[in-house]
Formats: C-alpha cells, structure tokens, sequence
C-alpha cells in the first residue's frame, strides 16, 4: 500500500520475541510513521530444534516422534506425511482400513488445527466467548484422539506401514459427540462473528496479500485459497483415499484477513464431511501392513528359504505411480514392521527378530534413492524431501514447512497497517513455531 | 509421457552446455544440471509452467567430489505435476546463483540452505544466517559438524572436558 508519510523521521519499535501474542519466537523489527507500518523486517530462529540433524542420526522409525513436534496442533497429519514419504521410497501399499483411519484422523487434526487457529483470530479483535467455544470444541476433538492414540498432543500414532493400533469401540459415540460440538461451535460463531460489525471492522481489507504475491512467496493451504487461487494437494496429488470421497475445496476473494477466517472456517465443515463420509464407508480388515497377507514369521522364513512374492500380488496406490517395477522385491524381503508382542514374549525367535528390529543399524532399510512426498497440512503443503543412502538411517530428511513460507511473505500483510492490524494478521495465518523452525 | 519427452528435449536443445541428465526414479521427475545453468534452466522452466518454486535445500555427500547438491522442487498448478532439479556444487567453489529475482520465497529459503550448509548464493540481497544466531561457528547441517557438538551463548559454569 502507498501512502505519503506525514513525518520525516520514523520510529523503530522492535515487536517480540517476548511479546505475548508472538508466541515468544519471532521478532518484527517495526518501522513506524506515527501508528503506520512501513516497514517491517521478521526475524526467526528462537525456537530452532534441529530436526534435521536429529533425524539424520536416528533410525526411520525414531523419526516419527520428532514429526509430532513440528506442527503440534495437528500431529497427525505431520506423522501421515513421514511415514507415507518413507512408504514411497520402500513401496508399500497399506491397508484399506488403516488408510480410512489416517484420513479420519488427518481431518480431524485439520479441525482442531483451524479451531486453534480461528480462537485466537477472534481473541485478537476482543470476541473472547468465541474464543473459548472453539476451546471447548477442540477439547471434545481431543478427547477422540486421546481415546483412539492415548496422547492428546504427542501422539505418534501412524506407523511406517500402518497405523499402531484399530479405533476403539466408543470410537462412533465420541466422534459424534466431538463433531456434534464442533457443529454447534460453528454455528454460533457464524452468529456471533460472521456478520458482527466490530469484527468485520478490524478484519475486512486488512492484511491483505494480492494472489500473484501469494504464488511468488509459495503460500500454500488457506492462505492462498484466500486469494481465490485454487490449489490443495488433496485434490491435485490424490493421496490415501482422498479421490473416493466427495469434498469441496473453499477459496476467498480478496485475501485479507476475514477471508482467511471464513476459509478456515468452511474448511472444517468440509472435513467433517470428509470424516462422516469415511466413516461410513470404512471397512474391516487389519491396520498394519505385512499382517494383511502374510504373517511377519513366514515372510523372514520365506526370504530364509530364498523364496520371493510375485510382484504382480503387490498392490500399489496411485500415488506411488512408476515405482511397480524394480522396488516390490523389497516390500517382502526387508521387514519393516515389528513381530507380534505375544510371539516375542513366548518364543526366541521372536525375541530376537524384535531386537534386530530395534537395534540401530537393523530395521526398516529403505533402498537407495530420494523421494519427495507431501501431504495437505493444515497451514498448507507439508512436504518431506527424502534422501536414503540404503542404511537404517535417513541420509537426509528436509521439511518443506508451510509456515516457513508464510513468514516469509508476512512482511507484505503487514506494511501499510496500523500496528493494532499485526495482531489479528499474525493470528490469521496460523503461524505454529514447530513447523517454522524445525 | 509425451509431454516429458518433449520437455526433455527442449531442455537438451535449448541449454545442451548445462544439461546432464533428466529420469524420472521413483515416479518423479529429476533434472540434473551443472550449476552455472541454474538462473537460466530455472527461470526457462518457469515460464514453461512450473511457476510455483516449493522448496531449495541442499545434499551434502561427504566425501565425494564435488560435495555438495541444491535441490530445487517446482511445481506447475496447470499440469499437477512437480519437476526436481538438481545441480552439483564444490566445497571450494561453493557459489551459486542466487534466484530471488524469479521467485520471492527463495529470500529466505537461500538463507537457509547458506545457514545450513555453507553454499553462497551470489547476488543474494540480504544473505545472513536465519535460523541459528549470527555469533554461530560453522555449518551445522554439513555431515562433518559434530551431532552433539554443543556453542553456548554464555560461558558455562562448570565447562564440558
């Protein structure tokens, strides 16, 4: 926005990192003509963990945990995108159900990320009742996903080749009484906010972001659907089951902060869609891979005895296109799921095809190669970029993080605003530190 | 298919002195270059299709010669397709061009990869560390930086031997 400044000097105002709503981690060096922003310069790396580094000293499956703490709002989703990356590189098609409950569960780390998200928006412009209805609603969400994976933020619940265990048999009676809620939230939120004059007021033409500045700074998810550009990896890259399920993708107009809000918030309605449709149609069967066709004993026996599957027996899903031919000899040759409890308990084979399992330079090996997969966060594409040198451990895994690229472009939603303005925007994009920073 | 060929071909005809391979391993498409022709391929491949730039990180493959690889992912909306491209860049020559004037996002992901990895991005406006600290000593993301080498900020009070 061009504007004539009404003084010469400026003043420099440094906003965070231990401003309360920066989330302590990241520093906006303002340039400020009276309460006007010219210019602002966001400054990061208070919350860095190396992931990356960690990751590549870790074998493939101690890497899930640490994924939970990228975007912690919505783990699962980011467990999804792990997991499915290292399935591509060793060619694993998982099974149904275990693919019915990935996406049950995805969506609904969607909702709870978005109710994360629209809280705080309205908490910034003073609406706090809604604030605390998208709390409340969120805690029945998580409830769920306490029930289903025993941790409610931590969860690492999806296994290389699966998911660690089935939904529980309460499952149907609190997801509805979790989407019941949400449903409920929603409504009044609409009452309350959708059409509220203050609200309007403070986010209507703020913060906005043109779509070709969108596309140049690689915003991905909800921020770019605000600007009316129609891109979501759900749809253009089909993963999981997405292409059987009927859903709509939500765009904006104008790219300000109240199309972002509205985005967000039919973008839940879609999701729960998505979960009801799932559910529906979600069969029987098991939840882990090798268990569907052949027990984990009888395929090291087999490999033992120099046998091999045919790999035309191998299913593949769509999303692994051009990688029928040279990989299926490793999806039963190499083991990459643990051996029952109950066998290692009882038997010594089983004990010790669990500790080769286990120990460091064993376990899942994928072959040599570099793949990179992405999934629909709920900030936008997730992506891993995975190198494997054919050991037990990642040669490289780099996070293509969402929010990385949001605060990179911030600066522009930003300039031109009043400061009050910086607070709903930063809320509006749902920047999660985590993911920012790995 | 068809399109692929063709795009190879293009790429192949238009910049033969930078070309060095093009395949497709696991599915997705791999463009290898040699680093001088990373501005021109790049920005050829953007008005191609592939307007959308996802991510630049970098390889580092100790020990081999030259040591270093800068990935870059694109991303055409139009044709859903992605395209990696890939060129090879030396320890002691580790300059490359930088990409900022095709694409706004590679501002901070070359800060990254610089902070990273130690790969200079010529011409690059503003090229400072971004995730670690301006006082920090070496590259942490390079296979030769120690896993658990630790650079505190204060003096500790009882010094790890």
């Amino acid at each position: 926005m061009d504007f004539k400044p009404l003084r010469k000097d400026t003043m420099l105002l440094n906003m965070g990192p231990s401003h309360p709503a920066m989330h302590g981690i990241i520093r906006i060096l303002l340039e400020l003509d009276g309460e006007r922003v010219v210019k602002a310069d966001v400054e990061i790396g208070y919350l860095h963990r190396a992931f990356e580094k960690t990751a590549e000293n870790k074998t493939y499956l101690q890497v899930i945990p640490y994924t939970d703490r990228l975007n912690y709002v919505s783990p699962i989703i980011n467990n999804v995108g792990y997991c499915m990356t290292v399935e591509k590189l060793l060619g694993i098609e998982v099974p149904e159900r275990a693919q019915y409950i990935r996406v049950i569960m995805s969506e609904i780390s969607r909702i709870t990320d978005h109710l994360t998200c629209l809280g705080p928006i309205a908490m910034e412009t003073g609406a706090m009742t809604v604030f605390l209805y998208m709390m409340r609603a969120r805690e029945f969400l998580y409830d769920v996903v306490e029930h289903v994976t025993g941790a409610r933020l931590t969860v690492s619940y999806v296994r290389i080749g699966g998911v660690k265990a089935d939904i529980p048999s309460n499952f149907d009676s609190l997801l509805k009484k979790g989407i019941d809620d949400t449903k409920k939230c929603l409504k009044e939120t609409h009452g309350l906010l959708s059409r509220n004059k203050i609200f309007i007021d403070r986010t209507r033409n703020v913060g906005v972001i043109s779509q070709e500045e969108a596309i140049s700074y690689g915003f991905t998810g909800p921020v770019l659907r605000s600007t009316g550009f129609y891109y979501d990896v759900r749809k253009a890259f089909p993963y999981l089951i997405y292409d059987l399920l009927d859903f709509e993708v939500p765009l904006g107009e104008r790219g300000d902060n109240y199309d972002r809000y509205m985005v967000r918030m039919q973008e839940i309605e879609q999701s729960i869609r998505i979960i009801e449709q799932a559910m529906k149609k979600i069969p029987k069967g098991d939840v882990m891979v090798e268990k569907k066709k052949l027990e984990p004993y009888s395929v090291v026996d087999m490999s033992f005895l120099g046998k091999r599957i045919h790999p035309e027996e191998v299913k593949l899903s769509p999303n692994l296109e051009g990688s029928e031919k040279e990989r299926s000899k490793f999806i039963y040759s190499s083991k990459f799921t643990p051996p029952p409890k109950e066998e290692v308990y009882t038997s010594i084979e089983g004990l010790i095809k669990h500790f080769m399992f286990y120990i460091p330079t064993e376990g899942i090996k994928p072959p040599k190669g570099e793949v990179y997969f992405a999934v629909e966060g709920a900030n936008g594409e997730l992506g891993y970029y995975l190198v494997s040198d054919g050991s037990s451990k990642p040669y490289k895994l780099h996070v293509r993080a969402p929010c990385f690229h949001l605060m990179a472009g911030f600066h522009r939603m930003i300039e031109g605003y009043m400061v009050a303005d910086i607070i709903p925007t930063f809320a509006s994009i749902n920047m999660i530190g985590g993911e920012l920073e790995r | 298919m068809e399109r692929k060929e063709e795009l190879k071909k293009e790429i192949q005809d238009r910049f033969g002195e930078f070309y060095v391979d093009f395949s497709s391993p696991f599915g997705e498409d791999t463009l290898i270059i040699k680093k001088e022709g990373i501005l021109p391929v790049l920005s050829f491949l953007k008005n191609y299709g592939f307007e959308f730039l996802l991510d630049i990180t970098a390889v580092d493959y100790l020990g081999k010669k030259p040591r270093f690889e800068v990935v870059y992912h694109l991303l055409s909306f139009k044709e859903k397709k992605r395209i990696r491209v890939k060129a090879d860049v030396d320890e002691d020559e580790s300059e490359v061009i930088t990409v900022t004037s095709l694409w706004k996002n590679a501002d901070w992901l070359e800060r990254e990869v610089w902070d990273m990895y130690g790969i200079i991005f010529d011409g690059h406006p503003n090229l400072k560390r971004i995730l670690m600290y301006e006082e920090f000593k070496g590259h942490p993301l390079r296979k030769d930086y120690p896993f658990r080498k630790r650079q505190p900020r204060i003096e500790l009070l009882y010094p790890e031997d």
